[in-house]
């Protein structure tokens, strides 16, 4: 590789590091907060950083969390992380035509990294059309993720008894995911994404598995597909649909 | 639960999830996908991040709560006007933080 390119690959590599780190300040509470809810379920330390070392996926461990602790058959627990961990073929679906050239042990990798944060960061650097470098950039999110949510579940499992409650630190998360909504509000069509899916996920709520979530993002998408479709209000409305 | 149980939940629950990540990017060519899903999908960051978000706001503890009592609700306006205002993930999570921490205190 010519050192030119390594550079780029580099600086790639280490925007990505930078562009994660906001994002931990709302993922670490959550790892803080999963292995201390790990414990309280019976799970023993070790298994509850398997959970995190090998299964990597926020929301699934808590829910499997949950059910151990009621002693749900295992087979119950991992078709219940399936089917919270569906939104990822969407995610799997949106990177895979930026990831088309690279090798298999490249794109084994960056699927396995494949988070709804190192998502949300590097889509939204590959939607405004930088797409040079942009696997060694979505390297730079995952892992700085992968890393953050070990340490953080690590503490939880060592420390967590001992936080106080009222910090209301699972609340970060939320406010992490409104953050990163905000730079995808671009045209017409994402609004009535982001606001159909929004209202959807309300009405939906209280399917089990968080299957809510999977119909709400499918008809937000399917509303912005609608919206796309139809022509502008006004003069002033197509500036605002880029390509 | 026992042990052997348990590492089989987390082998289980590895397979299926990087299942689901691999689905697109290595097992099925993305030149399958039918068009009005490869369209579409420009629009699933900004669909699944308001489907999180809204239920963390509006339904606290698991029941609909759109009023002014409602800290998370209001904590959650002030993070998406400085979300707005500033475009800075820093400062959106420090507003929405140090509101939700002011409201329940007050």
């Amino acid at each position: 590789m010519p050192p030119a390119s390594q550079l780029t690959s580099r600086r790639a590599f280490l925007e990505g590091v930078r562009d994660q780190l906001p994002i931990l300040v709302g993922v670490a509470p959550f790892g803080l907060i999963f292995g201390t809810l790990a414990l309280s379920a019976g799970i023993p330390p070790l298994a509850a950083q398997g959970f995190s070392l090998f299964i990597f996926a926020g929301s699934a461990q808590f829910v499997a969390a949950g059910l151990v602790a009621e002693a749900a058959p295992a087979w119950v627990v991992v078709l219940t992380i399936l089917v919270v961990n569906l939104r990822h073929m969407l995610y799997s679906a949106t990177m895979a035509p930026h990831f088309q050239r690279l090798s298999l042990r490249w794109r084994a990798a960056l699927s396995w990294l494949l988070t709804d944060e190192a998502f949300a960061v590097a889509s939204v650097r590959f939607r405004r059309g930088e797409s040079e470098q942009g696997h060694w950039y979505t390297l730079g999110t995952g892992l700085t993720l992968w890393a953050a949510w070990q340490v953080s579940t690590a503490l939880g499992i060592l420390v967590g008894a001992n936080l106080p409650s009222g910090l209301a630190l699972d609340f970060a998360l939320p406010l992490t995911f409104l953050a990163l909504l905000t730079p995808t509000l671009t045209d017409r069509p994402s609004w009535a994404a982001a606001l159909g899916a929004a209202a959807l996920s309300v009405a939906l709520a209280d399917l089990p598995y968080r299957l809510g979530l999977l119909f709400a993002a499918g008809g937000g998408v399917a509303i912005a597909l609608a919206v796309e479709a139809m022509p502008p209000l006004s003069p002033q409305g197509k500036e605002t649909c880029d390509v | 639960m026992s042990d052997w149980t348990l590492w089989g939940i987390i082998v289980g629950g590895m397979v299926v999830t990087y299942g689901t990540r691999l689905s697109f990017i290595v097992l099925v060519p993305p030149e399958r996908m039918p068009n009005l899903l490869r369209r579409g999908l420009r629009y699933v960051p900004s669909a699944i991040l308001a489907a999180l978000i809204l239920p963390e706001l509006v339904r606290p503890g698991g029941t609909l709560d759109l009023s002014l009592h409602n800290g998370r609700l209001v904590a959650g306006a002030i993070a998406a006007l400085a979300a707005w205002r500033f475009r800075n993930t820093w400062i959106t999570i420090v507003a929405g933080m140090l509101a939700l921490w002011l409201l329940s205190v007050g």
